[in-house]
């Protein structure tokens, strides 16, 4: 067999094993679904009295819904993170290492599985979405669209979350990388539109990567069809793969316990 | 058609490594020749694990020359890896599956099959008593079986080399003498072992070479017969309450070792029956005044104690001023 389909095969055997992770404990699966639905049973409520800001007869459950897509992603990827900590501190990493597989294909599993799970629960998030009264106004075209940035954000958001877990040498030292794929979507459009923010935290919101993905996604499921800002999420989430992947990497490759 | 001597399993020359301004390896040589037991032993903190690491690709040397299996580890890491096993000092198994699955995990990893590789985990969960929890998450298994499970999926691969870390740390008895029976048994099928342990026992009971690692430095290196004629043989140690006790007992058997702050004297002995019933005839009336009598067999203390003039335990002042 050439090098190629070895590496394809490690890989396939690879994102097996992490999927029977989550296999063998569904609760994984199951609160990377509810926390996502709280947040909009919470946001829908608290903030959908208001709609300050938003276009007449808009409904705030479709204004921050592609929010609530993201915010699922970037749970996903700090269970991702936790996972592959786990995998290097127990030890399993090292055997890994020891063996005639290529690092790549070690990461591959974790992305692909990664993946795999985070699209699931975002599918069932926009599902219960949808028993609450989200109103999507897509077609099958821009749902496709749709899929395919959130499928974007996950590998950009996967790609980080591997390499932060390996470098880091305790689970708690994952916490500064959680906070940020957590928290940085407040810092947005998600919730509140713009236009109502302070002029530095408007600047701040304007420029991070996860403005455009929402407003892509907001743009492709409940709007007009989306311009600049469709470029923007792309780049964004290649770029943030792409460095993800090369710092993965250089990790898998330098010295152990270092 | 000539017959090429079967090359040497691993060598190592000029091996060094260190940690910022922590040297670890201060220049190691090491030969072990294919099908062999080699043991590298030494204390903490002596730069065993650091050896195992560099030879299984963990980590790259600072300076020197390993060969592994004929190959480079350092220009061809991936030629090495195909040839070697590695079980570490801690289980590195993964705890949300179950040991069945670790071991097929590790089949798929070799490229096995799906029949052959079925067929070797089912055999290695047989041999390593593993079978009646083959289908329990290794989350719930002890210490020992974990160790155990470890062991078989660096098994499944059939390696050549196989590197275990210190394997019986921590082992019950029942499992240490398992873990000896299967190095044995691996070495009669052609494996090549590179052990390290801190046991001396362990050692000579499992090692055709031996070589003691100190602080960076093989410090001696032989068959178990060669080393252990280099340091004391076995004594019987006795305890008296008293320094009364001990100046009668030291005029009564001349020539034992006074230890006049433990009240103990070291008399050289076998430590067998016979010998111990002639020292205490010997003692006659003063044998009243022994409250303990021991046998002391050698262990790895009186090897570096023989080899460095200090216990194993104790750093030495280079090593204290490098922290």
């Amino acid at each position: 067999m050439s090098t190629m389909t070895l590496a394809v095969r490690d890989s396939a055997t690879m994102t097996r094993r992490s999927l029977r992770h989550v296999l063998r404990y569904p609760v994984t699966l199951v609160v990377a679904v509810a926390v996502p639905v709280l947040l909009l049973l919470l946001f829908v409520g608290v903030f959908g009295a208001l709609k300050a800001g938003l276009p007449a007869h808009a409904s705030y459950i479709n204004y921050v819904m592609p929010a609530i897509i993201v915010m699922t992603a970037g749970y996903g990827s700090s269970v991702t993170a936790q996972g592959v900590n786990r995998d290097s501190t127990e030890g399993i990493i090292a055997r890994f290492r020891t063996m005639a597989i290529s690092p790549t294909s070690m990461l591959n599993g974790y992305v692909l599985s990664a993946l795999a799970r985070t699209l699931v629960s975002a599918a069932l998030v926009i599902a219960v979405a949808i028993g609450l009264g989200f109103r999507p106004t897509a077609d099958a075209g821009r749902w496709l669209a749709a899929a395919g940035i959130t499928v974007l954000l996950v590998l950009a958001l996967t790609w980080l979350a591997v390499p932060f877990g390996l470098a880091s040498k305790t689970a708690e030292g994952l916490t500064g990388f959680i906070l940020i794929v957590q928290l940085l979507p407040f810092i947005s459009s998600a919730f509140v539109p713009t236009g109502q923010m302070s002029a530095g935290v408007r600047w701040f919101a304007a420029h991070e990567p996860f403005t455009p993905v929402i407003d892509t996604l907001r743009g492709l499921l409940t709007g007009s069809v989306p311009g600049g800002t469709t470029l923007t999420a792309v780049i964004w989430c290649a770029g943030l793969a792409v460095a993800g992947y090369l710092w993965a990497r250089v990790l898998v490759r330098r010295d152990l316990n270092r | 058609m000539t017959s090429v001597p079967s090359p040497a399993a691993i060598v190592a020359t000029g091996l060094r490594k260190s940690f910022g301004d922590k040297v670890v390896l201060d220049g190691i040589d090491l030969e072990v020749g294919a099908g062999t037991t080699f043991s590298l032993l030494g204390p903490n903190g002596a730069g065993k694990t650091t050896t195992v690491q560099i030879m299984s690709t963990l980590v790259h040397a600072d300076g020197g020359d390993v060969r592994v299996a004929g190959h480079d580890v350092a220009r061809d890491p991936a030629a090495v890896r195909a040839a070697i096993g590695v079980t570490g000092q801690f289980s590195a198994v993964d705890n949300l599956l179950t040991g069945e699955e670790n071991l097929l995990l590790m089949a798929d990893l070799h490229h096995l099959g799906r029949v052959e590789g079925r067929r070797r985990a089912a055999a290695l969960l047989d041999q390593f008593d593993l079978a009646d929890a083959a289908s329990k998450t290794a989350l719930t298994y002890s210490g020992g079986m974990k160790r155990r499970l470890d062991l078989a999926m660096t098994l499944i691969g059939d390696p050549r080399i196989i590197f275990l870390d210190e394997p019986t740390t921590g082992l019950d008895p029942r499992s240490r003498r398992m873990m000896w029976q299967t190095i044995r048994e691996l070495v009669a099928g052609g494996v090549t072992i590179f052990l390290t342990t801190q046991q001396l026992d362990e050692a000579d009971e499992l090692a055709d070479r031996i070589a003691v690692l100190d602080h960076g430095r093989v410090v001696a290196e032989g068959s178990p017969e060669e080393l252990k004629r280099s340091i004391p043989g076995s004594h019987v140690r006795l305890h008296f309450a008293d320094a009364t006790g001990l100046d009668a007992g030291a005029r009564a058997l001349g020539g034992a070792f006074r230890h006049d702050d433990a009240l103990t004297l070291e008399v050289p002995s076998d430590g067998g029956a016979v010998a111990v019933r002639e020292l205490l005839n010997r003692l006659g009336d003063t044998a009243a005044a022994v409250d303990e009598v021991s046998v002391h067999t050698p262990d790895l203390d009186d090897v570096f104690f023989a080899l460095t003039g200090r216990p194993a335990a104790e750093p030495t002042p280079e090593m204290e001023n490098a922290r």
